[in-house]
């Protein structure tokens, strides 16, 4: 995720302003209104897709007026009062049934209607109701559903993305300084090893750890049953949490201290470093102002992709180690038809990826001083 | 010719670029190879085919190689037969109806534990008369143990350690087999080495009739790979394992990359709305959920691994790189020799395959083989969400397998291992190569 190219149209415009006809705040506003209006256009789209998809283009309504017909048939008949009854007036109760259910889905409307209304009711963040799932504490709110996943969800990737993240941008400062040492050869020999997904090391860690030296658990959040003590309860969840963290720092820890590794031996190779240099600045100066100053958009635009990307959890890492998250809910979703629920879950996403977009170009006037909100007339 | 030379040379200067090389070449040999020593319809049936092809073997049984590791020998798992062979068959006739038949097997038995059981397959061939069969169990000390004497139907299979009679003849319920295997009359069975011999008598009492028997010894090891809870034989998913990672993790990451490519290339050419269309789409494709809808693909509509892969392909083109490569492109579009092909009238798609796209061939190969692992990972990820191909044998699905069945808390860890160091290695083996080819390609970072 953190090496993906962003949609963010910064461009640097000519140090020398031209002679703008209109005034600063005035291009401002209509550069906002204009990205604004795109990136809501983005996510529409991106939204209405992912309905038609998770609805199979209809498909779904299909399967689930089948289930209905099942189950409405099977009532009427299983129901010992009903067995006097004239075979019509069964069929009748059974075809009164099929359509009040069919109107508590809404199916009896045309599905292209109804992807309409799905998608105002996204739009809108009025996740509704879930069709079969249901939280833990009863609700079929998909609201609840959600949240009652998300603190799981932002342990695990809070954890691990944050000590990826600075762990990985400082171990890649301090090598870039010693550049051609043994850690530095060591690390671009490890960096191959991220070619694996997190779940993979995780196979592999659950085997030493919890099979063979039996120290910490296969998976799970706490232990069963869970300590009554809250003290006792974190400490449980923490030794659950060792395993699945480290599996997704492990996996992705060498490529992207050799991805900013080389990031900044490429901005320390400047000349006004060199210069720097030569003036007798302490290094400690340099790497603050000449080479982490530059290097701060991208670091600040990987950090906020990151931190939306907390939301989307590990959907295969949760299940290896039956992390209840959000990922593993959204499998199960995908797993049961339940349309609300996938597509509450990338509304959300959606909305705060282009949220984080749209901040960014900002961001990026704020901290580096070359870019102009709009300015410019390099093509993006 | 020259450039090609220079080209190796180059490459053969990091060792990474070697080690990878050998891997990935190791593996294409072993995909071709069972290519075409297993060919597709026969690995279906192995794989799928049912109790009928897999009763030979043991369940759950470690690779026989783990022997070399033990200190205690354990048993090898082994078949043999009389209509193949093996086991040796002398045909007596007594009078013109009555015929005697003796099989007679003798093996080596050099262990340090108890196998697990001794099955018999008997098929006889009579019209109405069935023939009689005597078992009998040579051990190394010379003692013979009566097993059992019974008439045989046409199929019929006889599990030694089920024999009542024979539990209370050893005086024993559930170690009939270590009571075979060890000196006579002890509480405690020890295995005793040295040659076993298996000898059934059959009499058959019709001019035609015949027997054949089939001596299944299940051992706790077994073959190269070992066997999962069907009792099939992990070797041959492990093979075409390979095939298929490789034909899914080149196909993908060659659609993907040339794709792209290519309408990058005439989204700059022709830039305008194309342009601006394209890059609205990469926009959308980054918020629609990848993994989601591969699995709701895999869900809803068709697990068949050629669908997923072409809904991979298609969701990973408009991808990052795009704007990568665009930013290449606006470079290349006002070169001179661009300038030239126009001027002598070439066409829109002469420019763009002919003079724009080839230029770019030195960044695509590392990206290429680069995204190979992730692709290949991508298969078995989706493999181990069940969601894997319903009939190919995969080594995600042989760890989906296994971890469903609990491997890794039975400590069947050879089950899980198997396909993971295969998975590992194809992905280290590109990695490696597209890490060194990056180089080579891209001078500049050659230095760093």
């Amino acid at each position: 995720m953190s090496t993906e190219t962003l949609p963010v149209s910064s461009s640097v415009g000519e140090r020398k302003a031209k002679a703008l006809s209109d005034s600063t705040l005035s291009r401002v506003a209509k550069y906002t209104a204009l990205r604004l209006i795109t990136l809501f256009v983005t996510v529409v789209i991106g939204i209405y897709l992912t309905i038609l998809i998770a609805n199979m283009g209809g498909y779904v309504d299909t399967i689930m007026r089948n289930e209905i017909k099942y189950n409405a048939a099977q009532a009427v008949i299983a129901n010992p009062a009903n067995r006097n009854l004239a075979p019509e007036v069964r069929e009748r109760l059974i075809q009164e049934r099929i359509a009040l259910e069919e109107k508590r889905l809404g199916l009896n409307q045309p599905f292209a209607i109804r992807s309409l209304r799905y998608l105002r009711n996204a739009l809108t963040l009025n996740l509704g109701y879930a069709i079969f799932m249901n939280s833990d504490s009863g609700s079929r709110q998909v609201r609840l559903i959600l949240l009652e996943r998300l603190p799981a969800t932002l342990l695990l990737t809070g954890t691990s993305e944050l000590i990826l993240f600075f762990g990985s941008v400082f171990i890649a400062l301090s090598l870039s300084r010693k550049y051609g040492s043994f850690w530095d050869k060591l690390t671009i020999a490890l960096s191959p090893t991220s070619s694996a997904p997190p779940w993979f090391y995780g196979i592999f860690f659950i085997l030493i750890f919890a099979a063979v030296l039996k120290i910490l658990p296969f998976g799970g959040l706490v232990d069963v049953p869970p300590p009554r003590n809250p003290i006792d309860y974190g400490l449980s969840v923490l030794k659950h949490l060792i395993l699945p963290a480290s599996s997704v720092i492990i996996s992705s820890l060498f490529l992207s201290i050799y991805n900013w590794r080389t990031y900044f031996l490429i901005y320390s190779s400047e000349d006004y470093v060199d210069m720097a240099r030569a003036k007798g600045l302490p290094s400690r100066d340099i790497e603050r102002r000449y080479i982490l100053r530059p290097t701060l958009p991208t670091i600040v635009t990987n950090f906020a992709l990151l931190v939306i990307s907390l939301w989307t959890g590990f959907t295969i890492t949760e299940t290896v180690f039956l992390w209840p998250g959000l990922g593993r809910t959204l499998y199960r979703a995908i797993g049961l038809y339940d349309t609300p629920v996938i597509v509450g879950s990338t509304i959300i996403y959606a909305y705060l990826l282009a949220i984080t977009v749209f901040l960014l170009d900002f961001v990026y006037a704020i901290i580096d001083p070359r870019v102009k909100i709009g300015g410019g007339g390099a093509p993006q | 010719m020259m450039r090609f030379r220079n080209f190796f040379g180059e490459l053969l200067r990091y060792p990474s670029a070697i080690i990878g090389g050998l891997v990935v070449l190791l593996l294409i040999v072993v995909a071709i190879y069972t290519l075409v020593k297993i060919p597709y319809r026969e690995a279906i049936r192995l794989w799928r085919g049912g109790e009928d092809v897999w009763y030979q073997n043991p369940k759950y049984a470690p690779p026989a190689w783990l022997n070399l590791f033990y200190s205690k020998k354990q048993p090898i798992s082994f078949a043999v037969s009389s209509a193949e062979g093996e086991i040796e068959k002398v045909v007596t006739p007594v009078d013109q109806t009555i015929s005697t038949i003796e099989l007679k097997y003798i093996f080596d038995f050099q262990y340090d534990e108890f196998p697990q059981d001794l099955i018999l397959y008997f098929k006889s061939s009579f019209s109405e008369k069935s023939p009689f069969v005597s078992i009998s169990w040579i051990t190394p000390d010379e003692r013979t143990i009566r097993i059992a004497d019974f008439g045989v139907s046409r199929t019929q299979t006889f599990r030694i350690s089920q024999d009542k009679k024979l539990q209370k003849r050893l005086r024993t319920e559930d170690k009939v087999i270590p009571a075979m295997f060890s000196v006579a009359n002890t509480e405690d069975y020890q295995p005793l080495k040295g040659k076993y011999q298996l000898v059934i008598t059959a009499t058959t009492f019709e001019p035609n009739a015949d027997i054949d028997a089939e001596f299944v010894f299940h051992g706790k090891l077994y073959g190269f790979a070992g066997t999962d809870q069907y009792r099939r034989d992990l070797t041959l998913a492990l093979l075409w394992g390979t095939p298929v990672a490789l034909a899914f993790g080149l196909l993908a990451s060659l659609g993907t990359s040339v794709l792209t490519m290519i309408i990058a290339a005439v989204g700059t050419w022709y830039s305008g709305w194309v342009d601006e269309l394209i890059q609205r789409i990469t926009e959308i494709n980054l918020v629609l959920p990848f993994l989601a809808i591969l699995i709701m693909v895999g869900t809803f509509y068709s697990r068949s691994i050629w669908v997923i892969l072409g809904v991979t392909i298609l969701l990973s083109i408009f991808s990052g790189s795009i704007k990568t490569y665009r930013a290449i492109f606006l470079q290349s579009k006002e070169s001179p020799y661009i300038e030239a092909a126009r001027s002598y009238g070439a066409s829109n798609v002469r420019i763009i395959f002919v003079y724009l796209i080839p230029r770019m061939i030195p960044l695509l190969i590392p990206a290429l083989v680069s995204s190979v692992p992730s692709y290949v990972f991508l298969e078995a990820s989706l493999a181990v969400l069940g969601l894997g191909d319903p009939v190919l044998p995969t080594w995600g699905k042989v760890i989906e397998n296994a971890f469903t069945d609990g491997a890794l808390y039975r400590g069947l860890y050879y089950w899980v291992l198997e396909p993971a160091v295969l998975l590992m290695l194809t992905g280290l083996g590109f990695a490696m190569l597209g890490f060194a080819l990056d180089r080579i390609f891209n001078p500049r970072l050659r230095d760093i």
